[in-house]
């Protein structure tokens, strides 16, 4: 149990990165971008394949990153300048992306258990500062040495990484570059009353974008320790569900907030899905529809229940009315 | 400094919608002319604006502006010299920012946006200081949301927003219509407050007649996609929405009809 939510914080950090890239094209830019499916995979492939081609992994998680940039910007580029309807870009994209990763992989999985890959090399080094033993003393002294985590590589090292992008995306949103881009999705007439190269923007974001979603694919496969080309399939909505999530249980209000907010919306996502596998009549293959469900909920339910909320208010200002009526001898007239 | 040659704007050209906007438009404005264009419906205001803009390109003719034509530029270039406020109070501010941050995009107009923050502490100071000016208690919510702002607050900000940069050029599209009678007199000294603090060339299309009399030093009368009547200073001086009435009667011999015009306040 508690394995499993390790696991879940694990693979929580490196999606996280995918939700921010999602919050910048639905939230920042309202683009709903589908490109997401693909430009994952293409991340994990161009990665996968340079590191089994023998180059630094560092240097082929970067390029898995660079990789989702160009697709994103292809995807910009197909709207801006080729005018076609935002949804229909992305689709565009994720389905020619399809091909574009398998042709980049040479076949539809890439093993990479016994490659190099970030974590071997962190991992290495991490085992000779003995950093686990260290680490594992708080929980030791405490008492909860049970609760612990069989290793703290991969959370220690993607919390860095995941606070350190996340510090940028802050600072570019409030750039005076980064106020234009926001101004883009917000009110794009305005935004071009103020001299904003609206079409430069939508390009741009959606390159960063999935830039980010192509990193969190380079990353995830090593994690995972295989390339696949189906890996993507699903991804845009468990995007939308961390992003979704995040905003309704940490909130908003300001920039730097909404940008931690969905990244631990990734999180919980992740552990909502662990919690779930342990169900018994819950298969893994039931992943999909929990996820879809799970985005549902979050968007029909606050809907459902604000109905609800006026329904009720009427309901009483109507009862008001009624006595209101009533008193003034007009109770006869009364009809329902 | 602005001046329009020959404009002409056909919509729909060769269907039976076909629709003659502008028929041969010229104008010359001053540095520092403030001119207020009125017409009725369909008379070819908003065309116009949005030919200056940018918005939309002409069939025929050019516009330049500083004696360099701009006929072609596109609006996000062409608007590095062109202040706008719309008649749509949600239309020139973005709900989800700031009333800082909207104000440091507005900063960004004039030149090219860098990768430095768009409000620090310092532009914080002016951003305060400008929004004083204008005395409608924003000054002291400059993180607030613009969403959570009145129409009239909102209108009032994009306002500040198109101007404070000291644009070449202010185009007003009915900036006050959507607004009820008190925030359009709000709104319409902070319009005159504004212009004349930085001596802005000015162009307001209004329905108010008599705004259109009281504002600024020129006035045009449009019909048909032609300007048919511009007063000077002198000229408008003396001017009554009698007689612009009449006049317009002179001009085509037919009655002005617009049933938005409001004809006294």
């Amino acid at each position: 149990m508690i394995d499993a939510l390790y696991g879940a914080l694990e693979s929580g950090l490196i999606y996280a990165l995918m939700a921010l890239g999602v919050y910048l094209t639905f939230r920042v830019l309202d683009f709903p971008d589908l490109t997401v499916d693909g430009s994952f995979v293409t991340g994990g492939a161009v990665s996968a394949i340079l590191i089994v081609n023998g180059a630094n992994p560092f240097l082929a998680t970067m390029l898995g990153g660079v990789a989702g940039f160009l697709a994103g910007c292809v995807t910009g580029l197909l709207h801006t300048k080729g005018n076609i309807n935002p949804l229909l870009s992305g689709i565009l994209m994720m389905t020619g992306l399809y091909s574009v990763n398998l042709r980049i992989m040479g076949q539809a999985n890439i093993p990479l258990l016994n490659e190099s890959t970030i974590f071997s090399i962190i991992g290495s080094w991490w085992e000779s500062i003995n950093a686990d033993a260290i680490l594992l003393k708080p929980f030791t002294a405490i008492g909860i040495e049970n609760y612990a985590p069989d290793g703290f590589l991969v959370i220690i090292s993607m919390l860095i990484v995941v606070i350190f992008i996340k510090l940028i995306t802050d600072w570019l949103l409030q750039t005076e570059a980064g106020l234009a881009l926001r101004a883009t999705g917000d009110n794009i007439r305005m935004a071009r009353s103020l001299s904003a190269n609206t079409n430069r923007y939508i390009v741009m974001g959606l390159g960063l974008s999935n830039g980010l979603v192509g990193l969190s694919g380079a990353l995830i496969v090593q994690y995972n320790g295989f390339s696949d080309v189906n890996l993507g399939v699903g991804m845009i909505v468990v995007g939308l569900a961390s992003v979704i999530i995040g905003e309704g249980l940490f909130g908003t209000k300001k920039i730097v907030r909404t940008t931690l907010a969905v990244m631990l919306g990734a999180i919980v996502y992740r552990m909502i899905i662990a919690l779930a596998l342990r169900v018994d009549f819950v298969d893994a293959s039931d992943m999909k529809l929990i996820t879809s469900l799970i985005v549902i909920g979050a968007l029909v339910i606050p809907y459902w229940w604000k109905q609800i909320k006026e329904n009720k208010k009427r309901h009483s200002k109507r009862k008001r009315l009624n006595e209101n009526l009533g008193a003034n001898e007009h109770a006869s007239t009364k009809s329902d | 400094m602005l001046q329009l040659n020959q404009i002409e704007k056909v919509f729909y050209e060769g269907t039976p919608d076909e629709r003659k906007a502008l028929q041969g438009v010229d104008l010359t404005l001053k540095e520092g002319d403030f001119v207020t264009v009125i017409g009725s419906n369909g008379a070819g205001k908003s065309t116009l604006l949005n030919i200056i803009a940018g918005v939309l390109f002409p069939d025929f003719g050019a516009v330049s502006i500083d004696n360099k034509e701009v006929t072609f530029i596109p609006e996000q270039k062409r608007s590095k010299w062109i202040g706008r406020v719309f008649q749509d109070p949600m239309a020139g501010t973005a709900p989800n920012m700031t009333i800082e941050e909207n104000l440091g995009l507005a900063l960004g107009r004039t030149k090219n946006r860098s990768i430095l923050r768009g409000v620090n502490a310092k532009r914080r100071e002016e951003f305060q200081e400008l929004l004083s000016s204008i005395d409608i208690g924003l000054e002291d919510r400059l993180n607030t949301k613009v969403g959570l702002l009145s129409g009239g607050e909102r209108q009032a900000l994009s306002l500040l927003m198109a101007t404070f940069t000291k644009p070449r050029i202010l185009l007003l599209d009915e900036h006050t219509a959507a607004l009820d009678p008190a925030r359009q007199e709000l709104i319409t000294n902070i319009t005159k407050e504004l212009v004349k603090k930085h001596q802005l060339t000015t162009l307001m299309v209004t329905h108010q007649m008599d705004q259109a009399i009281e504002l600024g030093n020129r006035l045009f009368m449009m019909d048909e996609g032609q300007i048919i009547f511009d007063a000077d200073e002198e000229q408008k001086a003396g001017l009554t929405v009698e007689d612009l009435i009449q006049e317009f009667q002179k001009i085509r011999g037919k009655k002005f009809d617009n049933d938005r015009a409001v004809l006294s306040s």
